[in-house]
């Protein structure tokens, strides 16, 4: 019960800086929607410019992948291949 | 011509004091001068902003925060709060109402739990301390080939003086069982969505209570401020910021490996592969290991890398830092390597900060000029002119070198 007050009391207020945030633009092309659909939510998309170019198309579905199944993002299949689609096409070499 | 670069040089100390707001903008990308050895995209991502209370820091990305700290700013051994870098892992980042806070302490490998509130940690006697913290993956941009990750530069680090009780104090409240062989801390901070892996992080027993790991309230004399773990903080010295777990609510005996991401597999080097002398053992797999200590490294300040200089002599100023043997000798090369000249120590602080370095270089020509500084420590170990490349990019301590253009 302890923890669980401390928990909510720890949630109850924002983290205040996000407020700050200007946005990032990304590459218009196909797929950029979904991008910033699924990604979006839990980083910033500077993640994405940061790592770029280097990553070859098998990095690209590697990150994807460790978004999806290490840090538990709810992303479908068919989102997945489009987003890994454009960051190939767009971020990658 | 006047580059770009040189005005930056020129302008370097004004830049970072009362026109840096200036530079918060995005058109402010313009005016860093970022290493040429970073991935492209980062170049161009990179802006100078500052957060609330915070001086204009290198922004690699807003959310989470990932900020590090210009080089000017490591012209002392102290590092200022205001410039000190900030890292977080994960998005949802909760200002702590101290009225209600509490660290539990317990565990099953702990006989009984307690709970401390910030008045209570301060009834601790109070231990004080300089030392580096130190992000894993610093200079993780100048790996070659590329690994992907936060793409730091050179100022994912600082050091700052740290107050505040001994960890194994509040240990001994409850009492540790003697299979207990890590510590498991987490912070108030956690992902946006339930699935992702809350941040947490474990330490092996006998470091946790060694006399000079603390749970800290004071940072450079003052609370610690929000960004930096507020109300109170693990201060790990001597291993890398990783563990140094911000906003504690938890401190949990085990008498199993912690199992969790951010154990494993994150944060692992190959095994082996580093001149480390401390080990995390019960953490150690056939191929890898966790991080544990900082690699020995140097830094130099002044001057900065493509500024024009003055003919005539000329001093070449840096920091030198290891994981807490202490800073032995610092050499300086003016003829990529060939040979090298001891430079004078700064101030000692401790075993676990930042040593200032200088040394005079009387150049005999005009022209480009490159130095390089190289940083031994008591134990006998020195930085690399290779870089150990591994997966996830951590302990990059290749020499750091400068060119400089003398007119």
């Amino acid at each position: 019960m302890r923890a669980l007050i401390i928990v909510m009391a720890a949630c109850a207020i924002p983290f205040v800086a996000a407020a700050q945030e200007k946005p990032v633009e990304l590459k218009k092309a196909p797929g950029l929607d979904t991008v910033e659909a699924n990604c979006s939510g839990c980083h910033s998309l500077d993640y994405i410019v940061m790592n770029s170019p280097f990553p070859n198309a098998a990095l690209w579905d590697a990150e994807v992948t460790k978004m999806i199944k290490a840090f538990g993002a709810p992303i479908s299949d068919a989102d997945a291949k489009v987003i890994a689609d454009y960051l190939k096409h767009n971020y990658g070499s | 011509m006047l580059t770009r670069r040189h005005l930056i040089t020129a302008g370097a100390g004004l830049a970072l004091g009362g026109s840096g707001l200036a530079l918060n903008s995005r058109t402010a990308a313009a005016a860093i001068d970022l290493p040429a050895a970073l991935p492209q995209g980062t170049r161009n991502n990179a802006i100078l902003d500052a957060l609330p209370g915070k001086k204009p820091l290198i922004k690699l990305s807003y959310r989470p925060p990932n900020y590090e700290t210009p080089i000017e700013y490591f012209r002392t051994a102290i590092t200022p709060t205001d410039a000190f870098f900030v890292r977080y892992h994960l998005s949802n980042i909760p200002e702590v109402d101290v009225r209600t806070w509490k660290i539990s302490v317990g565990g099953e490998g702990a006989n009984g739990e307690a709970a401390f509130t910030l008045d209570d940690l301060k009834r601790f006697p109070a231990a004080e301390l300089v030392a580096v913290n130190l992000c894993s993956g610093n200079r993780r941009g100048l790996f070659q080939p590329h690994v992907p990750g936060v793409e730091w530069g050179y100022g994912a680090m600082g050091c700052a003086r740290w107050k505040g009780a001994r960890l194994k104090d509040l240990l001994d409240k409850v009492g540790l069982k003697k299979e207990a062989i890590e510590i498991v801390f987490d912070g108030a901070d956690s992902g946006v969505i339930d699935k992702t892996p809350d941040f947490i992080k474990s330490i092996p027993t006998w470091k946790a209570i060694e006399e000079t790991t603390l749970i800290a309230y004071e940072m450079n004399g003052a609370p610690l401020p929000h960004l930096h773990g507020f109300p109170a903080r693990l201060i790990l010295p001597g291993w890398t910021g990783t563990y140094w777990m911000k906003h504690l609510t938890s401190i949990k005996a085990v008498t199993k490996p912690d199992a969790g991401y951010w154990m494993n597999p994150a944060y692992r080097i190959p095994l082996g592969r580093f001149p480390l002398v401390a080990r995390f053992t019960s953490q150690e797999t056939a191929t890898n290991t966790p991080l544990t200590e900082i690699v020995v490294n140097s830094l130099i300040t002044t001057p900065i890398d493509g500024a024009n200089v003055r003919m005539g002599p000329i001093t070449i100023g840096g920091i030198a830092w290891d994981g807490g043997y202490g800073i032995s000798t610092v050499e300086v090369s003016s003829d990529r390597g060939r040979t090298w000249a001891a430079a004078n120590l700064g101030e000692d602080l401790g075993r676990f900060a930042f040593r200032t370095f200088s040394y005079t270089l009387s150049p005999k020509v005009r022209g480009k000029q490159t130095v390089t500084a190289r940083a031994t420590n008591k134990i006998g170990q020195t930085q690399t002119s290779e870089l150990i490349h591994n997966p996830s990019g951590y302990n990059h301590n290749v020499v750091h070198s400068v060119t400089f253009n003398l007119a």
